[in-house]
């Protein structure tokens, strides 16, 4: 501890303040910014990058935070949330994370953050062109449930051979009457790459596409950075008879009311009494303030 | 009736596919030397031989899923004549074998997708060349279900719960769905009791009658080869040793070899 204060303060007697900002080395920050200026340029695309080891496990983040680490500056006001949720564990503890290893700013408010990192949903509020959204996601490579060789992914992303998406679609019309995937739901971004749109549910897709934030994807365990710039096409598949729809809910939400939101079922005894909220727990909130206040 | 006496498609231009000097080793081991062949629109090709006389390495080559040590595999793809298959763009080529050529495994196994329905089965391959209309892709796969002998009732159906003859007619309805120029097959009755082949060969020279396909057809069964083939092509360690009429070459066998492969089949 001691030994860190005196290099800090070395650090800003030779003009130095600023390295090795936020957890990650500076060499390391290089590359990853590197994987992302690729992704950038080829919307969709997955870029390999180096992956570190991170201090938490795989499947919390490790993709999301390398990524944040990487692009976040002293200046800047993070946001964490988890399934739309800003309280939940995963949220908590990458936000005092970054608040203890770079000292930056920390909000729950979506329209105060410049940098907001998620997980499994998208915030309800529409985002500017100031903000960064930073996915954390578990399985980047769409084509993995057809097939489940690396090399040939790859190859079928070179050639944009895509037919395999839809035999999963078939499928579930076959057996469902209709497209039931409802999570990670694939897109085609520009009319050239298919992408995992990470866990988010289908009801946020349409929230991608034309959108003014930059949008950065991290896969830390499958070591993949995909970005989607501002202003990008994203396109749900679907089929001609069956196009892509989104989930609705019968009831609004308990506790703001909206009818126009993604909803959370939360069950409320052991007597079958449930309830359904907004998953964007900051959206709720506001939504609750802002009618208090007209009350 | 034999196979040869069906009346052919004339063919109007040059062979379908040439093969000139096809040589292959695998290390010190040579598995191909020297086979050269051409095929002609709507003709099948049977080959036949023992174990390890190089059929399916041919037959791999033929259908670029190995390169040639030597030799070339020419196709007369429509509008632009003969191209060599093994100097093609990779995408080109897999454009060729999804749109122009089917292959049938001898396991269905590993020409079918096991974990989707009989019907997604039949329509992928209408689905990567741009079908994108459930209800169109689903007629296709039922009409083709209909042409193979299995009923629409089994099309939502996962392949597992399928017999192997019907895993069998299942992946030759997924190869012949979009209508392909020639169709490669090795062993297609292999692993099947004799009933089932019976009817499978009955099937396979009906489909191949009216769609007027060119086969090359890999069998060590000379029943088969008599059945389905116009004209055979005997080998043994890696070149062709006879060819010709399929009846010719069974009646009247003039290589060693071929004479000892029809006297040792057993007389029913």
């Amino acid at each position: 501890m001691e030994a860190s204060v005196r290099l800090r303060c070395e650090a800003d007697l030779t003009g130095l303040a600023g390295y090795n900002f936020a957890y990650l080395d500076e060499q390391t920050k290089r590359m990853i910014r590197r994987a992302l200026l690729k992704a950038v340029a080829i919307p969709g695309y997955q870029v390999p990058f180096a992956s570190r080891e991170m201090p938490l496990p795989y499947g919390w983040g490790t993709g999301g935070i390398q990524v944040t680490a990487s692009i976040i500056g002293p200046e800047d006001t993070l946001k964490v949330i988890d399934q739309g949720a800003d309280d939940t564990t995963n949220a908590v503890s990458i936000r005092r994370f970054f608040a203890r290893t770079a000292g930056v700013a920390t909000t729950e408010d979506t329209e105060a953050a410049s940098i907001i990192q998620t997980r499994h949903r998208v915030p309800e509020t529409r985002l500017r062109e100031d903000q960064i959204l930073v996915y954390q996601v578990p399985q980047p490579e769409p084509l993995r449930l057809m097939e489940p060789r690396e090399s040939e992914t790859r190859t079928m992303h070179a050639l944009e051979e895509y037919g395999s998406m839809y035999v999963k679609l078939y499928e579930d019309v076959t057996r469902h009457g209709r497209i039931a995937t409802a999570y990670s739901y694939p897109v085609r971004v520009e009319g050239r790459y298919v992408m995992s749109p990470s866990p988010i549910p289908k009801f946020d897709n349409p929230k991608l596409t034309k959108a003014p934030m930059l949008q950065l994807f991290g896969a830390g365990r499958e070591k993949r950075i995909y970005a989607v710039p501002p202003y990008t096409e994203v396109r749900s598949l679907d089929f001609e008879d069956y196009p892509f729809s989104v989930e609705g809910w019968d009831e609004p939400c308990a506790l703001c009311g909206a009818t126009d939101t993604y909803l959370d079922e939360i069950v409320t005894d052991d007597h079958g009494g449930r309830m359904f909220v907004c998953s964007d727990s900051n959206h709720c909130a506001r939504r609750r303030a802002a009618a208090g206040e007209e009350a | 009736m034999s196979a040869a006496a069906r009346a052919l498609p004339v063919p109007d231009a040059g062979p379908l596919l040439c093969a000139r000097g096809l040589t292959k080793s695998f290390g010190a081991q040579p598995a191909l030397e020297g086979v050269s062949f051409d095929l002609w629109p709507g003709e099948v090709l049977g080959v036949v031989g023992e174990s390890g006389s190089g059929k399916t390495t041919l037959l791999n080559i033929l259908a670029t899923h190995l390169a040639p040590d030597a030799g070339r595999v020419s196709y007369d793809w429509p509008e632009r004549g003969l191209v060599d298959v093994h100097a093609l763009a990779e995408a080109e080529k897999r454009r060729l074998l999804r749109s122009h050529w089917g292959f049938v495994h001898q396991n269905p196994r590993d020409g079918l997708r096991m974990n989707v329905s009989a019907g997604a089965n039949v329509g992928e391959k209408l689905m990567a060349l741009g079908l994108r209309h459930y209800g169109k892709l689903r007629a296709r796969a039922e009409e083709w279900l209909g042409k193979v002998e299995i009923g629409p009732e089994r099309l939502d159906d996962l392949p597992a719960t399928y017999s192997g003859g019907m895993q069998q007619r299942l992946q030759i309805a997924r190869n012949l769905v979009t209508e392909p120029r020639l169709v490669f097959m090795d062993e297609p009755t292999g692993g099947l009791d004799v009933s089932v082949q019976a009817r499978l060969l009955d099937l396979l020279r009906k489909l191949v009658a009216e769609l007027g396909l060119a086969v090359v057809i890999v069998t060590h069964d000379l029943a088969v080869a008599r059945l389905l083939a116009d004209r055979l092509m005997v080998m043994r360690c890696g070149r062709v040793v006879e060819s010709g009429l399929t009846d010719q070459v069974l009646d009247d066998p003039h290589h060693p070899y071929t004479q000892l492969l029809v006297s040792s089949i057993l007389q029913a």
